[in-house]
């Protein structure tokens, strides 16, 4: 049984292998991209993602006579569900993996992290499962927002900054 | 030209959590967490509408307006409703898009099967 043994002298490599040479190794065969080429790939995805959104808003303004705060919500909520029906598809993750921040950045990373983790935990059940984990990665953007928030507001309150600041 | 200062600004935008990854080796949830921060810091002092106005969806579609239009509600609703506002305006503007969120996922849980 060639193959048999073959594996277990891999087994008892990797067995051997201290943390620090697994990492060396590993590094070794990681891809190489420079921070340059990441940077250029999520500016053109990202881009790309919020010239989508300024196209939806510009029909939802021209089609249903809103005006550009009315139709800042619908375009948000649109992105969202383009966003989850191409996770749902697989699609998203896939280029994510090239465009990096380019596709986390957007509001579309927020519904992505949200869907993937329902996805993925649907398997434990839709209370314990999809409930629990669909803000596993989403949820410390919203605490720390609203925490953010928090304080902005009590800092306008406390020095009566209303009007000043914001007309 | 508010189409090409979009794609400017949030191609720009998603270049700053790309360094904030490679550079400081942030975690993704580290780099949304700072983003979220930094827009709502910039939206307290008056920075972010001027922003949106330039650029439209690029600045509004990137996850700093999320924490933009949280301070939003909060101010908003301070300014009607007093003190109690900075708490219960919080969700005012953001509701949209979390209750979008959650709404899809969950029905996508329902249909899709997962993979892998």
């Amino acid at each position: 049984m060639p193959a048999n043994t073959k594996s277990r002298g891999v087994q008892s490599r990797l067995d051997s292998l201290t943390h620090e040479e697994y990492k060396s190794i590993a590094q070794k065969h990681e891809p190489s991209r420079t921070t340059f080429k990441n940077c250029v790939l999520a500016f053109l995805v990202g881009g790309l993602i919020c010239e989508i959104g300024q196209l939806i808003q510009a029909a939802l303004m021209s089609w249903f006579d809103m005006t550009e705060k009315q139709a800042a919500s619908p375009t948000v909520a649109l992105l969202i569900i383009i966003s989850i029906i191409l996770t749902s598809m697989g699609l998203y993750d896939k280029i994510a993996q090239y465009a990096g921040a380019g596709t986390a950045v957007p509001v579309t990373g927020f519904a992505n992290s949200m869907c993937s983790a329902a996805l993925e935990h649907k398997a434990e059940g839709f209370v314990l499962g999809v409930g629990a984990n669909m803000f596993k990665l989403a949820g410390s953007v919203i605490v720390f927002g609203v925490v953010a928030a928090f304080f902005v507001g009590l800092i306008y309150a406390i020095f009566g900054l209303q009007g000043v600041l914001h007309p | 030209m508010q189409f090409l200062w979009a794609f400017i600004i949030g191609g720009l935008i998603c270049v700053i959590g790309q360094l904030m990854m490679d550079l400081f080796k942030l975690t993704p949830a580290h780099t949304m967490s700072s983003l979220v921060v930094a827009g709502a810091v910039a939206d307290g002092l008056g920075l972010y509408d001027p922003l949106v106005k330039f650029a439209g969806a690029g600045a509004s579609v990137p996850i700093t307006s999320f924490g933009s239009s949280l301070v939003h509600g909060a101010l908003s609703e301070l300014q009607r409703d007093g003190w109690i506002g900075v708490v219960t305006g919080v969700f005012e503007v953001t509701s949209a898009g979390i209750s979008a969120a959650i709404i899809f996922s969950f029905l996508a849980a329902l249909v899709v099967r997962p993979r892998g």
